[in-house]
């Protein structure tokens, strides 16, 4: 087998996730409005849940904060690219550079990378030296602080009012470009060195120190690239929706993304791509009930509100009979005896196949 | 000097409050490893069982409209079925998880809550109207206290010394306190794991019913999201306190109590607003500082 073959055996995963994504992105090319707007949702969700997971998944430290970098990101997003005369009278805290001008798309994207990369590398500087629960907590205050400034710095954000004139530029193909960027880069930080010593940290957090992996430092790596990967997602959810206030940004949110990647399986990448579109399934075929199927005259329906209980009792059910999710921890590898599928897999190990 | 111990009072309430929520999720912690988000759910639970289930806008009370001997009792029945049915359902298949997925399906049970609440009641507030009378208020010299600011101060004080006395005398409480010390020792000791679980839920129950009929007392409002920031400022609190102690939980309350109080009443008015994001900062600080909290538990040291 040539060297190219190999290599692209043996990092297959990320590929199969992308051209599994782009099939269902091909809906796009026959359905309606709705199904255009479901799966540029379901896009921004794989960047968001991508992004958690590079954080969540390697170091095994959960974090309710990520969605706070998201609306960092949606915000920066939305200083870039909203109608400079809207920002020069409800925005008057911004830089004049910012309310006189109007950036371009990707100057909005870079800035959704760029600050909450830095406001991450500035809290994890602080909180990563915590261990487990303790950490988790200082996230979770993190989301409170970001909601609470978010929501009544009024000059800057518009307070609980909401900014507007943002150019809609994101559909489901832009989206899907960013999804295959976010999988990529989370393969790519999963292989490297870095990935590989988080990991180990997160499954014997003594032995990884006492085999010289600085643990904390590690955990900063990834605690950047998921709030950059997050707050892309924010900048890309900001330029979809061309409307933003804070109240998206919270607790809701921060849920349903942790419970789309503890449904797919938090462990693996596979796992937090699966979690998105099958959650994004469920929530579909429930909302289809709740509007009702019409059957000889009658419409039945369920009650409004059992999507969300639905969406509860999903997660509560994979909790219980499939304590890794959907993925088990394992990556996507075709089915062959002949490549050697070399994605890393902590939790089982890959049966051993002649190459 | 009245204003400030007039914020003092007011602190010693709310923290009062937060003590009481905190004992309940400490309760669980220290014993399941549990960080029960549902906790201010069960909250929301008791609150709605005073009323007339329906989706209209004005509450009629049902529950709530008994004579106090006979419906104190029942409000903190229902959740303490309400409770004990998510343990069955829920967290019993889950006794072998790690804390991070009894957290997480916790917050799975809180959204099915809120949501079936939802569901039941309707999304928007109901006013209710449950000893109205309890918020007169009384002067002592110069000070203008509620009435029902000393009731919960008292109502605290009360369950606080009951819980003490139930873990330190009886012999279940004993076998509470030697479940959370060490679960799998304590079993092998013929400590009932289940039983002592389930009086666990029990009691974090009792607390919530109790928690419910004040806070709705006070605001004399009702909503599905009610229990959640008083989870969430309890949930800090506990951590606040250090994670396991239950002197550190009530400690971890009032703390916050304070600390919430006094930021309203001191901070520039430009400034009030970030209130929440001042206290919250506040606990990274402490965390940072004290990682094990204010009353780090012997027992959730990790060992090697």
């Amino acid at each position: 087998m040539g060297t190219a073959m190999r290599l692209l055996a043996r990092h297959q995963t990320p590929l199969l996730l992308i051209l599994c994504l782009g099939l269902i992105a091909g809906f796009s090319l026959v359905g309606g409005d709705a199904v255009q707007v479901t799966l540029t949702e379901m896009f921004i969700r794989v960047v968001v849940v991508v992004g958690l997971f590079v954080f969540i998944g390697n170091s095994g430290i959960i974090s309710f904060g990520q969605v706070g970098f998201m609306c960092i990101g949606a915000y920066a997003a939305a200083w870039a690219t909203a109608e400079p005369s809207f920002k020069q009278i409800m925005l008057q805290g911004l830089p004049v550079l910012l309310q006189e001008n109007q950036l371009p798309f990707w100057a909005a994207i870079l800035g959704a990378i760029v600050l909450p990369a830095l406001v991450a590398f500035g809290l994890g500087l602080a909180i990563m030296r915590l261990s487990g629960t303790a950490a988790s907590i200082a996230t979770f205050a993190f989301l409170i602080i970001v909601n609470s400034v978010y929501a009544n710095w009024d000059s800057v954000t518009a307070g609980v009012s909401s900014i507007v004139g943002i150019p809609t530029v994101v559909g489901p193909w832009t989206a899907y470009a960013f999804a295959g960027l976010a999988i990529l880069a989370a393969y790519g930080f999963q292989v490297s060195r870095f990935g590989l010593m988080l990991r180990a940290s997160r499954d014997d957090e003594v032995a990884a120190s006492a085999s010289a992996v600085k643990v904390v430092r590690m955990r900063l790596v990834a605690f950047v690239l998921s709030a950059a990967i997050t707050g892309m997602g924010g900048g890309l959810y900001a330029q979809f929706l061309g409307i933003l206030t804070v109240d998206p940004f919270y607790l809701s949110l921060s849920f349903i993304t942790i419970a789309m990647l503890v449904v797919g399986g938090q462990a693996s990448l596979t796992g937090a791509v699966a979690g998105v579109v099958a959650v994004t399934a469920v929530v579909e075929v429930l909302r289809v009930l709740e509007r009702g199927i019409a059957l000889g005259g009658t419409t039945l329906a369920l009650p409004a509100g059992s999507q969300e209980i639905g969406l509860g009792l999903v997660m509560a059910l994979i909790l219980i009979f499939r304590p890794n999710g959907l993925s088990r921890g394992r990556e996507l590898v075709l089915p062959s005896r002949r490549l050697k599928p070399a994605a890393p897999s902590a939790l089982s190990p890959q049966p051993e196949t002649a190459s | 000097m009245i204003p400030f111990l007039q914020n003092l009072i007011d602190a010693v309430s709310l923290g009062s409050i937060y003590a009481l929520v905190a004992l309940g999720i400490g309760l669980l912690f220290g014993i399941l490893r549990l960080i029960n988000f549902a906790h201010g759910d069960f909250i929301t639970v008791g609150a709605y069982a005073l009323i007339v289930p329906s989706a209209d806008v004005t509450a009629r009370l049902l529950i709530g409209g008994w004579p106090w001997p006979l419906m104190i009792p029942t409000i903190c029945l229902i959740v303490i079925v309400a409770a004990l049915l998510t343990d069955a359902l829920v967290f019993r298949p889950l006794r072998r998880a790690s804390s991070p997925t009894l957290m997480i399906a916790s917050f799975a049970v809180s959204y099915i809550i809120q949501n079936g609440v939802l569901m039941a009641y309707g999304a928007r507030p109901k006013a209710v109207d449950l000893w109205s009378g309890a918020n007169s208020q009384i002067l002592i010299g110069e000070l203008r206290v509620p009435m029902l600011q000393l009731v919960t101060l008292v109502v605290t004080l009360v369950l606080m010394g009951g819980l003490t006395l139930f873990l330190k005398k009886t012999p279940y409480g004993i076998q509470m306190r030697a479940a959370a010390e060490d679960f799998r020792m304590a079993q092998y000791l013929g400590v009932r794991g289940n039983l002592v679980i389930g009086l666990a839920f029990a009691i974090s129950g009792i607390l919530a019913g109790v928690v419910s009929l004040l806070t709705t007392t006070q605001s004399g409002s009702l909503s599905h999201m009610m229990g959640v920031p008083l989870a969430l400022f309890a949930f800090v609190a506990v951590v606040v306190g250090g994670m396991g102690s239950l002197v550190g939980a009530v400690v971890g309350g009032f703390t916050i109590g304070l600390i919430v109080t006094m930021l309203q009443a001191y901070l520039p008015p430009d400034l009030r607003a970030f209130r929440d994001a001042f206290a919250f900062a506040f606990v990274i600080l402490v965390l940072l500082v004290r990682p094990s909290g204010l009353v780090p538990a012997r027992n959730t040291i990790e060992r090697v």
